[in-house]
């Protein structure tokens, strides 16, 4: 009887060991803080259409990993030639997009040609401004043709902005985009979730989970409660870094803390009076007590920044000392130009909770140097519809993900309006220097420019707070370039 | 209830809204501390002699911003009612003394439409055209509560419009506008005193629940809600965050509620 006990103890757990095992969810919920406004990453600034696409629905020809090194995507090798000129890439064979359409060379000189044209609206179009031309001797070889040497090229082939697309298809990726990377888009709720399946024809290791979910959660506070919950298997980024402590003592959950390329800024309209008076921007600059804005608004967690550049970069110059905090000097530059006793301004603000909590932290600096900030929370899309693409500001404050991008600076048209033809010329040099020496010192003369210029108030690195169930691994802790690759997730 | 009950009530109740108001008065001249300086130095910290309620998140004196936190709330709260108060108050009466006129039907309807009308979305579309800010809430806050003071002042004078005193003012020569502002106004003003009393609680409510939601006073500028709606990712660290507006929220409406229930007490019993 005992035995039989036993036995029918054993057959019960095998009886139920099969479900368990089916029940283990093949399905992933990641929440990420922002709705993109389209699903196109090559027609649109929005960091949420990179978070989301990058690496899952769309691929590059190179991509970058979680360590920020490039790696072969859809490109299994290349070669470039000695005088830097020409790439030669090898595509990988057998790549097809989702709705069956093979991946050849013929794409990469579609996708190449589509950014160029007038009047796409390709966030980056630098990346692709030195490309001559594109061969395609054969389906599975592409050749560029450089009309310069252009030092971070393969890094630009890396980004969204020159994710490849297929002709077919590429005019409706906006809201039903279609890829080569290892999910497929399946359905958009808008202000809610984007679904996505799993890509069985796809060229890499089989991922963990059949289906995808984004989760469009922007609230902190709704953020840690829905992580609390069970309702995300992953949070992408934290908006709430004072939180942190009690999320680490939940045995349920894991907590990362790394860095994205985020560069925060006080950006200003140096085309407005009288944000074009560069004393002005000084005293501005002066006023604002950057580790007290990441006290305050962060908890702690922030690298100060004195310029636009990374310190996780070699060419990084350490510029926080440049215009450092003094309200007293700050006060009697403002007299200086003119404002002794001040002047009123607004400050637009995104919605991202760092932008939020660091804007009220600066107007109350700036009121103590007489400058009166008027705050004006605004949406995504009127932010981008008013600031970035109108120019309609005084102040605003954002942060800059994508990595190596003090190139927006020699942009004339770009919202900041900043134009200096010492910062063009060092970054000239920068960009078709020859040896990693000479790049890395004409990087530092174009930071101390800017840095000099007041340009912006460079503030902090935006930290990125992953915050998953205990279980899940895969996540990447830092952000070289936004993305959440959902091929990289399993169970432990 | 009881006499003594009213007469409890309507203690308590203006006791508590004494207190804020004079709290709300006082913060005009003086505040235990600059509530717009922040010391992020001295961020989170418990009450203390130095701070007696302690500091916010910005290390800001939280008893300071709570005393202008008043200010706001009843601010917008007695402006939204009086508003609705007056501009309600006179529509009702209009529809009162036209019964079945064209304008007694349009305000009538018109009242049923705002009706329909979450204060949420009023305050977006307020805050759309005045702009975001305590006065586009107080602006939908009033709009939200005028049907209530609309059909109040019609429903009451249209009963007063067929007594004998109002007959024979009528039969005097008395203009229809004379008969409403002398002969039926002063009888209505004791029921509108009450239901302002009620409507003044929930505007509260409903402006702590916009500033709550970004849609009221805007930073720095200090309100219930938003301190509310701040202290959440703080509720681990610093719960007082938390407790103390929402406790100034709950004393406030409990007062207007207590005086409006008094006040009903004693007027049923004048009757």
């Amino acid at each position: 009887m005992r035995v039989h006990n036993g036995l029918r103890a054993i057959m019960l757990a095998c009886a139920f060991s099969t479900p368990l095992a089916a029940q283990v969810p093949e399905q992933v919920t990641l929440c990420m803080p922002l709705e993109p406004p389209l699903l196109d990453p090559t027609r649109g600034p929005a960091q949420a259409i990179r978070e989301l696409t990058y690496g899952n629905i769309f691929e590059t020809l190179v991509a970058i990993d979680r360590d920020g090194r490039l790696q072969p995507g859809l490109a299994e090798s290349w070669k470039v030639s000695a005088d830097g000129l020409v790439y030669d890439f090898k595509l990988r064979s057998g790549v097809s997009f989702h709705d069956g359409t093979p991946f050849t060379s013929f794409n990469v000189a579609y996708s190449v040609e589509r950014a160029k044209r007038p009047e796409s609206r390709n966030a980056q179009k630098w990346i692709f401004d030195p490309i001559l031309r594109v061969d395609t001797p054969d389906p599975l070889s592409a050749r560029i043709v450089l009309s310069r040497p252009t030092a971070n090229f393969l890094y630009g082939l890396a980004w969204g902005d020159a994710v490849m697309v297929a002709k077919g298809s590429a005019a409706e990726n906006a809201t039903v985009p279609v890829g080569t990377g290892p999910y497929k888009f399946s359905r958009w709720v808008r202000g809610e979730r984007v679904e996505l399946v799993v890509n069985d024809r796809w060229w890499g290791a089989k991922p963990t989970f059949a289906k995808a979910i984004f989760r469009f959660i922007s609230d902190p506070a709704v953020q840690v409660a829905a992580i609390k919950a069970g309702d995300c298997d992953a949070l992408s980024n934290l908006a709430a870094p004072e939180a942190i402590p009690a999320l680490k003592r939940d045995p349920r959950l894991a907590v990362t803390t790394g860095y994205t390329e985020g560069k925060t800024i006080l950006a200003m309209n140096n085309g407005k009076a009288p944000f074009d008076d560069v004393r002005v921007r000084r005293a501005i600059a002066m006023a604002i007590d950057r580790q007290q804005v990441i006290e305050g608004a962060m908890s702690g967690l922030g690298i100060p920044i004195g310029s636009h550049f990374s310190p996780s970069h070699p060419a990084y110059v350490d510029l926080t000392a440049t215009n450092a905090y003094d309200p007293m000097k700050a006060k009697a530059m403002l007299a200086q130009a003119g404002f002794p006793n001040g002047f009123s301004a607004t400050l637009k603000l995104p919605p991202p909770a760092y932008a939020r909590r660091s804007g009220e932290i600066i107007a109350a600096m700036l009121q103590q140097i007489g400058v009166k900030i008027t705050i004006e929370p605004l949406e995504f899309p009127q932010w981008l519809e008013r600031v970035f693409r109108g120019k309609d500001y005084d102040l605003t404050l954002i942060a800059h993900t994508e990595p190596l991008d003090i190139n927006i600076y020699a942009r004339p048209d770009y919202y900041f309006q900043y134009r200096s033809p010492a910062f063009n010329a060092a970054l000239n040099d920068a960009e078709t220097a020859t040896s990693d020496e000479a790049r890395n010192a004409a990087y530092g003369r174009a930071q101390k420019r800017l840095a000099d210029d007041a340009v912006n108030v460079f503030l902090f690195l935006l930290p990125k707070v992953t915050v998953t169930k205990a279980p899940l691994t895969g996540t990447w802790t830092n952000w070289p370039l936004p993305a959440n690759p959902l091929a990289e997730l399993s169970w432990k | 209830m009881t006499k003594r009950g009213a007469r409890i009530r309507l203690g308590i109740g203006s006791a508590v809204l004494a207190i804020m108001l004079i709290l709300a008065l006082v913060s005009l001249v003086w505040t235990p501390g600059d509530p717009y300086r922040l010391a992020i130095a001295q961020r989170l910290q418990g009450p203390s002699w130095m701070h007696l309620l302690g500091t916010d998140q910005l290390g800001r004196d939280i008893a300071a911003i709570l005393m202008i936190g008043a200010r706001n709330a009843l601010l917008v709260s007695v402006g939204a009612v009086g508003l609705s108060l007056l501009v309600g108050g006179a529509l009702g009466l209009i529809a009162a003394m036209q019964p079945d006129g064209i304008g007694d039907q349009m305000i009538a309807r018109t009242s049923d439409l705002v009706f329909a009308f979450p204060v949420v979305l009023l305050a977006i579309m307020t805050g759309l055209i005045l702009g975001p800010g305590a006065a586009s809430a107080a602006m939908a806050i009033a709009i939200f509560t005028m049907p209530v003071f609309i059909r109040l002042t019609r429903d009451s004078a249209a009963q007063l419009r067929e007594r004998e005193f109002v007959l024979a003012a009528r039969a005097m020569g008395a203009s229809w506008l004379r008969i409403a502002v002398r002969h039926i106004l002063p009888l209505l003003l004791p029921r509108l005193a009450v239901q302002a009393s009620t409507q003044l609680a929930l505007a509260l409510l409903a402006e702590a629940g916009l500033s709550y939601l970004g849609l009221g006073t805007p930073p720095p500028h200090p309100s219930w809600g938003r301190m509310l709606n701040e202290a959440q990712t703080y509720l681990g660290t610093q719960p007082l965050l938390a407790i103390l507006p929402g406790v100034a929220i709950a004393l406030t409406v409990m007062g207007f509620n207590l005086l409006g229930e008094g006040l009903a007490a004693r007027l049923a019993r004048e009757r």
